[in-house]
C-alpha cells in the first residue's frame, strides 16, 4: 500500500523562489496578522506570493483579509483564488467555518492533501501562517517541503520567550534556516532582545503594540496603513535580500 | 479536475517503485480510491490513461473503490460514510479534503468528532505487478 501524494509535493511547489513559515512557539503573539501583513505588503511591491493558512483547526487569517465567499479553481488539480492579490489557500474553503477537531494524523493527511493536489504556479514568496509550538505543522512542513526559511515571531513576555527558545533549538538542530526574529506587541521596555542576541538568532525588530489593528481586520487598505504594518514593512529587506 | 493532480501523483509514484524494484515491464497497477473522496472514476481513469508514460505502456490499471470506515475514538462504535445523508456541498467538501468529515460528521452513538477514518480514506497504489529486470 503506498500514498502516491508525496511524490508529486515538490512538482506543486517547483517554482516558487521562497518558502517563509511566519512561527513561534508561543499562541496568540501575532503570527497570523504578520504572515498576512507580511503577503499583502509583498504583493503590493509586486512580488508574486501566495499565503497559506495552515492552522487548520484554528484558522484565522480569512478574518483578517476579510475573505468573501469564494472557492478554488479546479483545472487538472486546484489553483488557489486571488485575494488581494495573494493566492490564497485556508481550510475554510471546505470546513466553511465549523470547528474541525484534527489529530495528527488527519493534520498530515489534510496537509498533504492540500500540498500535492495545489497548483501555486510562479510565486516569489509562498508565506505560510504557522499555528503555535513544534508540533505536526511544524514537522510536517520541514519533512514535507523544500527549504523552508522560519520568520519567528514573538512578545516582551518571557513566556513567550521560554518557547521560543525551543523552536530555535530545534530548528538549529535540524539544520533549518532561520530568518530571524521579531519582537511583536512591544510595550514599555523589555530586554528580551538581549536573550534572542545570546541564543545568536537575528533579531529583526520590534512591532509596537497597535490597538488600530484589531479595528481593521478584515480590511485590507486600512490594515495596510497601521502602525503595524508600517514596521512590518521594514522586516522586507531581511525577506527579499 | 483535481483527478487528474491524483492521477499524476499515481503515475510518478509508480515510476519511481518501478526504477527502484529494477521492474522490466509493468503488466498491472492496482489503485484503490476510497469512497469518501468520490473520485469521478472515469475522469480518473482517463486521466491515468492520457498520463501513462512509455516506460508503463504495457501497463493495465484495475481501479477499485474502497469502502469507507469509521471508528469513534471515544465510544469505539465502527460505522460506514453516511454518503446520502450529506448535501452536495458536503460532499464536495470532503471530495477535495477528506480530513473535513471532522467538520461534519459525528459519531452516530455519541456525537463526538473524535473520530479515525479507518479505511477508504484517499487514493493508494495496492499493488504494481510485472517483470524484474534480471526476470
Amino acid at each position: 500500500m503506498v500514498d502516491p501524494r508525496i511524490s508529486v509535493i515538490d512538482d506543486r511547489v517547483r517554482k516558487v523562489g521562497r518558502i517563509i513559515a511566519v512561527s513561534s512557539g508561543k499562541g496568540g503573539v501575532g503570527k497570523s496578522l504578520l504572515a498576512s501583513t507580511l503577503a499583502l505588503i509583498l504583493a503590493g511591491k509586486g512580488y508574486s506570493t501566495g499565503l497559506f493558512d495552515l492552522d487548520f483547526t484554528s484558522p484565522s487569517t480569512h478574518v483578517i483579509l476579510g475573505l468573501k465567499e469564494t472557492r478554488p479553481l479546479e483545472d487538472r488539480g486546484i489553483i488557489p483564488p486571488v485575494v488581494h492579490g495573494l493566492k490564497y489557500m485556508t481550510i475554510i474553503y471546505y470546513s466553511g467555518g465549523r470547528a474541525t477537531p484534527l489529530r495528527g494524523i488527519d493534520f498530515s493527511n489534510a496537509f498533504i492533501e492540500l500540498l500535492s493536489v495545489t497548483d501555486w504556479g510562479g510565486l516569489d514568496f509562498l508565506i505560510l501562517d504557522m499555528p503555535p509550538g513544534i508540533g505536526d505543522a511544524t514537522l510536517d512542513v520541514i519533512r514535507l517541503m523544500r527549504k523552508p526559511r522560519f520568520l519567528i515571531v514573538t512578545t516582551p513576555s518571557p513566556l513567550a520567550f521560554e518557547t521560543v527558545k525551543k523552536l530555535i533549538g530545534m530548528l538549529r538542530e535540524l539544520d533549518i534556516p532561520i530568518v530571524g526574529v521579531v519582537e511583536n506587541m512591544k510595550t514599555g521596555f523589555s530586554n528580551i532582545q538581549q536573550e534572542y542576541r545570546k541564543l545568536n538568532v537575528k533579531f529583526l525588530g520590534e512591532i509596537p503594540y497597535d490597538p488600530a489593528v484589531e479595528e481593521n481586520l478584515g480590511n485590507v487598505d486600512r490594515l495596510l496603513k497601521t502602525v503595524f504594518a508600517k514596521e512590518a514593512e521594514k522586516l522586507l529587506e531581511h525577506l527579499t535580500g | 479536475m483535481h483527478e487528474w493532480a491524483l492521477a499524476e501523483s499515481v503515475i510518478k509514484t509508480v515510476l519511481r517503485i518501478v526504477d527502484e524494484k529494477g521492474i522490466r515491464k509493468v503488466t498491472e497497477i492496482k489503485i484503490k480510491i476510497g469512497e469518501m473522496q468520490q473520485l469521478e472514476y472515469e475522469v480518473f481513469r482517463e486521466a491515468l490513461v492520457q498520463l501513462k508514460p512509455v516506460e508503463l505502456k504495457d501497463a493495465e490499471f484495475i481501479i477499485e473503490v474502497a469502502e469507507t470506515e469509521f471508528k469513534c475514538r471515544t465510544c469505539g462504535l465502527k460505522w460506514l460514510f453516511p454518503k446520502k445523508e450529506l448535501g452536495e456541498d458536503v460532499l464536495e467538501a470532503i471530495h477535495f479534503l477528506p480530513e473535513v468529515s471532522h467538520a461534519y460528521l459525528r459519531c452516530p452513538r455519541c456525537g463526538s468528532p473524535d473520530f479515525e477514518i479507518t479505511g477508504g480514506r484517499g487514493v493508494w497504489i495496492e499493488s504494481i505487478s510485472g517483470v524484474e529486470k534480471n526476470g
